[in-house]
């Protein structure tokens, strides 16, 4: 299954987020947080992602989703790492977080490969609140 | 321009960027999250650790890869990621050899702009680092084309930065927290601006003392 990792400058943020999207995913979803700084305050860290990373990887790829700013610098920071490695097949949504955690895990849950994963968390952009 | 060189660089930056951290943190609180000196304080202050821990064998090119990987690991704001890549393109750009001539240093600049450019996807104008990176990529390779040496190529390079910060100034922030103020990100310098130009000032400063 594809795994998913939420970064974000607040760990507060990606561990509710985290909860909410494992919800949806009925409880199959791997989702792991990756927020804050390596001390717990808020930021972003490249340490963290990576362990997120290796907890939620299953051998089918991994779906990063950023907040803003330095998580999504990051994301593609270790993206590009991680090609250089090759060691796991690793794409950041286009997407905004809540959102598109909630419909990634929903695909997730459903066995989909990493591009169709990618490609629910992105639509969730056009889900409109008042029309 | 030597490994050791380059490492002298990477220190000297890291004590520029921390006497000068109070001030961009001030530049930063203006437009930004009001991090940038104490965030990069602490990146150039573990690269410059990390420098210090390699051996005397060390290449030109690991010496900046290192550099940019601490930063990268260490920074954390939106800094980080950004100096950090263009440190590793800029080591990469080194490849193996042991003597960096004008010409490459030239080329890791150029190297440098563009790993900033497709990470942040930041154009000229947008208000951000590459604003001064620019002009300092075109004043260098401006100069290396008139037949200067090394020197007056990074002499150059700085100037250019500097001059390119200082034009930060009146433009609107397209990028970052800045963005989001619209019109009253403008009359501020950018702080990736400021901290670019101080950097490439250090390098200035090793290359006239070596």
């Amino acid at each position: 299954m594809v795994g998913i990792v939420l970064i974000s400058h607040s760990p507060a943020l990606a561990e509710g987020a985290a909860e909410l999207a494992r919800a949806m995913g009925v409880g199959k979803a791997v989702v792991e947080p990756a927020g804050g700084d390596v001390d717990g305050g808020l930021g972003t860290s490249i340490e963290l992602v990576e362990h997120a990373v290796a907890r939620a990887d299953a051998g089918d790829g991994v779906l990063l989703l950023a907040d803003l700013g330095s998580s999504v610098l990051t994301a593609r920071t270790f993206i590009e790492d991680a090609e250089d490695a090759g060691d796991v097949a690793v794409l950041l949504a286009d997407a905004p977080l809540v959102e598109g955690a909630v419909a990634a895990a929903s695909m997730a849950a459903t066995g989909a490969g990493l591009a169709a994963v990618r490609d629910a968390a992105e639509a969730a952009r056009d889900h409109r609140k008042l029309r | 321009m030597n490994a050791a060189g380059l490492a002298a660089w990477i220190r000297h930056a890291a004590h520029l960027v921390s006497a000068d951290a109070e001030h961009l943190t001030r530049l930063d609180a203006a437009v930004g999250d009001g991090d940038h000196g104490l965030n990069l304080d602490r990146g150039f202050g573990a690269a410059a650790e990390a420098v210090g821990a390699l051996s005397d064998d060390a290449t030109p090119g690991k010496v900046v890869l290192t550099a940019g990987r601490a930063i990268v690991s260490k920074t954390g704001g939106a800094s980080g990621p950004l100096y950090g890549t263009a440190l590793r393109r800029a080591g990469k750009a080194l490849g193996d050899r042991t003597e960096v001539d004008a010409a490459a240093l030239g080329a890791a600049l150029a190297a440098a702009l563009e790993g900033v450019q497709e990470l942040g996807k930041a154009a000229e104008g947008d208000k951000t680092m590459v604003d001064a990176l620019i002009p300092a990529v075109s004043a260098y390779e401006g100069a290396l084309a008139g037949g200067a040496d090394l020197a007056s190529c990074v002499r150059a390079a700085a100037d250019g930065a500097a001059k390119g910060a200082e034009a930060t100034v009146p433009l609107r922030a397209r990028k970052g927290r800045a963005s989001y103020l619209g019109e009253r990100s403008e009359g501020h310098m950018d702080p990736g601006a400021a901290s670019t130009a101080l950097i490439l000032r250090a390098l200035a400063d090793v290359t006239v003392e070596g």
